[in-house]
């Protein structure tokens, strides 16, 4: 047998702590290649000069005074969502439910403005309008924490399933709202008297879910790092059988943070009901309970880094509407590219955790 | 009984390619790997077969198309889409150990993003008034019936009124709880995904399972999406129209407790769940509640779910190592 | 010996991980059908110099010759092909499969069900094994699991057997019938290394040893003529007393009174059943018992983690009021100064978390006293300084996640913390495992230490020799029963290797190992 011939030339080992720097590199590095790969394919399945389509992304997400200002309102709803996961994630309980919780949300929102608008003062309607969307957000929240919490419910599972009853429950209403009859749609509530429509800060329609986002981004990082429910919650995340032990009651760690993420998601569809679109659809929230997860995840979890994951994530959709209407080509052609370019950044991962020794045994024998 | 009789057909077509997806995945998990593209990789085995197929029926024109290529050139357009797939999830999760929840996400955008960029500029292509692509001559031949099939009233509507992708679908769901009950690849397959480090110790390639698995149940569950297009769908992909059963498939699996035999009654259930909704009269003028009804598959999978939870015997867990990568020298 | 050709032989083998060298230019010689101990303290890398053979590491640097061929390891299956087979010390056996599933696994060739079976039958009948093929690994004793790991690795065709670290959880009479085995196979014309760091088993079952220190060769014995007092010294590469010291109780009072205690776990099965005894104040209760005997679900009784089904505990305070603990939260009862410190197996999985820094760690203990909003990090900081200072743990910094630091660090971090809250009751267990024999001194000081404050002291630990010089009383579990509790001083190992097995030490010891078969 020749065992000689099978050396293994490539040998992996776990590296203890990176840099920083090293780190922020090695991420930099991954996104650039990713984007001279983007161009590679795109020149060769649309004969599109890549350049073109990189400055038209530019454009689409900075074109314009007002353009750049949804950008900004697009990655603060983003960020609100991935923030809320996040404080279920660092308790390792997987939430895919944004879609859901934030649907409920919305639901809440419209149900009060449609049912109660111009009936009771408009700021009652508002003040019932936020209870009623964080406490429905809450209770998706609930409901798989629960399970999870007394049975052990897989968590990833049932959470989904609560987006697509969400989901019907929401379609169930737009039928029973929809205005004019037929159309299936509820189309702009309360459009003329704006009941129950939030208001505008510093005269701009942009600026509240911008300012939520950055108080949010704030509350989460100091909730997670400083307060005893951050602290269990980390504990309940690293390490269960710790907690057990230093007398953590899991289970209502468990809930109680289900509540909340389910409520900050909540937030999130009053803002895009009641401040942005001011209307229900069951695809208001646009598959963001889905991105925010790779956003918290790229980010590490860390609140401030999710600014940036975000940003990465919001460019390159705002970019690829302009695509879609420059160049004729389909809007899904992002998504394309949002796979490829976050193929590369979670590969990149690998590079930061571990080293690659490539053996040379010449060198060894010389030293 | 003629409600029943009809209901039955109908629901075993729906519940075709969640089969599919449900068995690919089990292959999959079985080896370790969680593998949440499923929705995106059966929309590129859809897609692929789909863009095969369209070059193929345009280069014949108006003339007759040849049966065996009509299939077979979709369906090696499929597996190759699927197979891709399959390696980039693998590469990534196995070979560079990345996160499989965040992967499986990634790839789901990607392979959905594919599939409705190709089918949107193949629909460009075809210049049709209708957002919508034709392959009805391909579909013809995927939807082929046995030849007794009419002959035979009830019986053959009940069990032989379906293309042969449909057979295919139950005999891979048996061979593979065969494979994996039965032989040594089978259990091979089963001790990687338990517990990699005894099946490392025990001398067996951990990468190469892995991979060989994860492709494997990409190509079966991208089966189940060219199904969908070419079978269910009667040749036609409209953009977004497989919606959210990759999803489902996911949750069958643990509905079946990783038993792929168990997953051709519990997808065609959940096929007649999913159009339960259809069978039930509401009247003109509540339409509204057809909405509600269609909460059903996800209500029931929930129940399941919570009930497989409470009894929690040993024998039911998912394997143990799922969602956890490899690596031999971790200390 | 010399004149012939090794069957196995190392030379200068190096292999780091990340930044520390667990082997530098190690040798390593096996003859044919001889019985090897390599020797070694905790982290002295022989598992590692172990673990290439069985490849599972690849070494940095080095030459592996096989039969007097130079071979290359890169993988397990290239190991068996070898003939070298490796049984490890955590078992690597899937737990859901049943004994011939997990002895069969990984092996070519056809896959026959009748022959495999058949084949396990005969080697058990040839080395004396007992095993059942169809019984489920979850169904097993640990002892059992490690018979099915031989049985595979001899299944496999392996004449090279290594053994890491095969008696840690066993019992003196497990060991003598596992000895028996190996000295079958040693007839058979076998080679076996055996990975250990107890001088006993080194004189009973070796013909020569190996010693490592520090990942360096430190020299090489005829197991004849040595002493376990130079093997020691040459462990540890200086003169070490190996006396635990035992100081006299005094003024010992009732601290604790545990009566007629009965815990049942999540599946239905009874852990403790019906355990009662006291602690005194100024006093160390020993504990020993095979690993799963109860000692886990009992200390968590008492620290009020564990559902107790019935039975109270009374504790005794320096004025004599008694406080009944069961029905109290985990918290009030620390607060009245019971402190529990449980190692796990894997050291981090209890009452540490690995990924937090060292004051985050002692913040474990003290976050919810407060009740306010933010939590406390002042003084946790304060603490995790004392207890770094006191007891020499060596680590960057505070800021360090303990999942960083060496085992023996974490583990005088993690009994540091217990003491550090001036407890009147300390439940340890498993305190030195997988310590150095210095690490270990220092602990078992620091035990006396408290006992000496008049602190009750309840330690289970899984080396008798151990318990037996430090311990005032031992309790013996058996099954979730106590089996007796003995004076430490005037009891034999044997004694209690018997009361390990069986309740009250009756039964004869060929029924006592059938009633853990069966």
């Amino acid at each position: 047998m020749d065992n000689k011939a099978k050396e293994p030339l490539i040998h992996l080992t776990k590296r203890g702590q990176i840099p920083l720097y090293k780190a922020i590199l090695i991420r930099i590095i991954a996104i650039v290649i990713a984007l001279i790969v983007c161009a590679v394919i795109t020149g060769l399945t649309t004969g599109i000069n890549p350049l073109e389509v990189y400055s038209s992304i530019i454009s689409g997400a900075f074109g314009s005074v007002r353009k750049t200002w949804i950008t900004f309102q697009d990655l603060s709803i983003l960020l609100i969502i991935s923030l809320a996961l996040t404080i279920a994630f660092r308790m390792r309980f997987w939430n895919i439910g944004g879609e859901g919780q934030v649907l409920m949300g919305g639901l809440g929102a419209a149900a009060c403005m449609i049912c109660l608008g111009e009936r009771i003062p408009n700021a009652v309607l508002i003040i019932l309008m936020i209870i009623s969307s964080l406490v429905l957000g809450a209770i998706w929240g609930f409901i798989p924490a629960f399970c999870k919490a007394v049975w052990n419910t897989n968590e990833t599972l049932s959470t989904l399933m609560m987006n697509y009853i969400a989901t019907q429950i929401v379609l169930y209403y737009t039928i029973l709202w929809e205005v004019p009859k037929g159309s299936g749609k509820i189309g702009i509530i309360n459009q003329n008297s704006h009941a129950g429509w939030l208001p505008q800060l510093f005269g701009s329609k942009y600026l509240l879910p911008i300012v939520v986002a950055a108080a949010v981004t704030a509350f989460t990082y100091i909730y997670i790092k400083y307060t005893k429910h951050g602290y269990e919650i980390r504990v309940v995340g690293e390490s269960p059988k710790t907690s057990v032990y230093v007398g953590i009651n899991v289970k209502k760690v468990i809930i109680r943070t289900m509540i909340l993420s389910g409520a900050l998601c909540g937030l999130v569809g009053l803002i895009l009901v009641a401040g942005i679109n001011h209307t229900l659809t069951p695809t208001i929230s646009d598959g963001r309970g889905f991105t925010a997860v790779l956003v918290s995840w790229m980010a590490q979890f860390n609140p401030f880094a999710m600014i940036a994951t975000s940003f990465i994530i919001v460019f390159m959709d705002r970019g690829a509407g302009e695509i879609a209407t420059s160049f004729d080509l389909n809007q899904s052609f992002g998504d394309i590219l949002t796979g490829i370019i976050l193929f590369f950044i979670i590969g990149c991962e690998f590079f930061v955790n571990y080293e690659i020794h490539i053996r040379n045994h010449k060198k060894e024998r010389e030293r | 009984m003629l409600g029943f009789l009809a209901f039955i057909p109908r629901a075993v077509a729906q519940g075709i390619p969640l089969l599919f997806g449900c068995t690919g995945e089990i292959v999959t998990e079985k080896s370790g790997n969680l593998n949440l593209g499923l929705p995106g990789v059966m929309y590129v085995g859809a897609i692929s077969g789909v863009i095969g197929s369209f070059f193929y029926e345009n280069s014949v024109g108006s003339g007759s198309v040849n049966p065996a290529l009509a299939i077979l050139i979709p369906l090696a357009c499929s597996i190759a889409g699927s197979v891709i797939m399959g390696l980039i999830y693998s590469f990534l999760v196995v070979t560079l150990r990345a996160n499989q929840n965040v992967t499986g996400l990634a790839m789901t955008t990607f392979g959905v993003g594919f599939g409705n960029f190709f089918g949107g500029s193949l629909i460009k292509l075809s210049r049709a008034d209708i957002p919508s692509i034709s392959l009805s001559k391909t579909s013809a031949c995927f939807r082929a019936r046995l030849p007794f099939s009419d002959s035979t009233g009830w019986f053959g509507d009940l069990f032989l009124s379906y293309g042969f992708l449909a057979y295919t679908a139950i005999v891979v769901a048996l061979i593979v709880a065969y494979v994996l009950k039965k032989t040594r690849i089978g259990l091979n397959l089963r001790a990687v995904g338990e517990n990699p480090s005894t099946a490392d110790a025990a001398g067996i390639n951990v990468t190469k399972y892995k991979y060989t698995a994860t492709c494997v149940g990409c190509v079966i569950a991208g089966l189940g999406g060219l199904y969908y297009v070419m079978d269910y769908a009667c040749g036609i992909w409209s953009n977004d129209a497989f919606g959210d059963r990759g999803w489902l498939a996911i949750a069958l699996v643990i509905f079946t407790l990783w038993k792929a035999d168990l997953g051709i009654l519990a997808s065609i259930l959940f096929g007649g769940l999913y159009i339960l909704h259809l069978y039930i009269p509401t009247g003109m003028d509540h339409m509204e509640r057809k909405e509600l009804y269609k909460m059903i598959p996800y209500v029931v999978t929930l129940v399941v779910l919570i009930i497989t939870s409470m009894r929690n015997r040993r024998e039911d867990q998912p394997p143990q190592s799922l969602g956890i990568n490899y690596f031999r020298e971790e200390r | 010996m010399d004149s012939k050709q090794p069957v196995l032989s190392m030379r200068g083998i190096s292999k780091q991980f990340d930044h520390i060298k667990a082997n530098t230019d190690v040798d390593f010689d096996l003859y044919k059908g001889e019985i090897v101990s390599l020797l070694g303290e905790n982290g002295s890398g022989k598992t590692t110099l172990m673990n290439m053979l069985a490849g599972i590491y690849y070494p940095d640097k080095g030459q592996i010759a096989v039969r007097g061929q130079e071979v290359t390891i890169s993988s397990p299956a290239q190991a068996y092909s070898l003939g070298i087979g490796m049984v490890h010390q955590h078992f690597k056996l899937v737990d859901v499969f049943t004994a011939w599933e997990n002895i069969v696994l990984g092996e070519g060739g056809r896959y026959d069900v009748p022959r495999a079976k058949s084949m396990i039958r005969d080697i058990c009948n040839r080395y004396g094994f007992v095993v059942d093929p169809d019984k489920k690994i979850y169904n097993m004793t640990v002892s059992e699991k490690q018979t099915v790991e031989i049985v595979k690795v001899i299944f496999r065709g392996a004449d090279i057997l290594i053994l890491d670290e095969p008696t840690a959880v066993l019992t003196p009479q497990e060991c003598e019938r596992l000895f028996d085995v190996m000295r079958n196979m040693k007839e058979d014309g076998k080679s076996i290394v055996i990975i250990t760091h107890k001088l006993n088993e080194v004189m009973a079952i070796s013909d020569r040893v190996v010693v490592l220190r520090q990942g360096k060769n430190a020299g090489e014995l005829e197991t004849a003529s040595t002493n376990p007092q130079e093997m020691t010294d040459m462990m540890v590469g200086h003169a070490v007393t190996l006396d635990i010291e035992r100081p006299e109780p005094v003024n010992p009072r009732k601290r604790l009174v545990i009566k007629d205690i009965n815990v049942t776990d999540a599946e239905g099965v009874p852990k403790v059943r019906d355990v009662s005894f006291y602690m005194n104040s100024g006093e160390i209760l020993g504990i020993a018992g095979i690993s799963g005997s109860g000692q886990k679900e009992l200390l968590e009784a008492i620290a009020g983690i564990q559902k107790v089904d019935t039975g109270s505990v009374i504790y005794i305070d320096g004025d004599g009021n008694e406080t009944e603990l069961i029905g109290m939260h985990p918290q009030d009862i620390r607060e009245l100064g019971v402190a529990l410190s449980f190692v796990p197996e894997d050291r981090l999985g209890m009452g540490l978390v690995g990924n937090m820094d060292i004051s985050e760690n002692m913040m474990l203990r003290t976050f919810g006293e407060s009740h306010k909003w933010f939590t406390d990090r002042e003084k946790p900081r304060k603490v995790a300084e004392n207890v770094v200072d006191v007891l020499e743990v060596s680590t960057p910094g505070l800021d360090t996640p303990v999942r960083r630091l060496s085992g023996g660090n974490i583990q005088k971090i993690l009994v540091g913390r217990e003491i550090s809250s001036k407890p009147k009751v300390l439940l340890t267990a498993y305190a030195v495992r997988g310590l150095d024999i210095n690490s270990s001194y220092k602990i078992y000081d620091l035990i006396n230490e408290q006992k000496k404050n008049g602190v009750a002291v309840l330690f289970v630990g899984e080396d008798l020799d151990v318990l037996m010089q430090i311990s005032d009383k031992i309790m013996v579990l058996c099954d979730g029963r106590v089996s007796d509790i003995v004076d430490a001083k005037k009891v034999t190992k044997n004694e209690i290797g018997l009361l390990m097995t069986s309740l009250g030490g009756e039964e004869t010891i060929a029924e006592g190992a059938d009633s853990h078969n069966g």
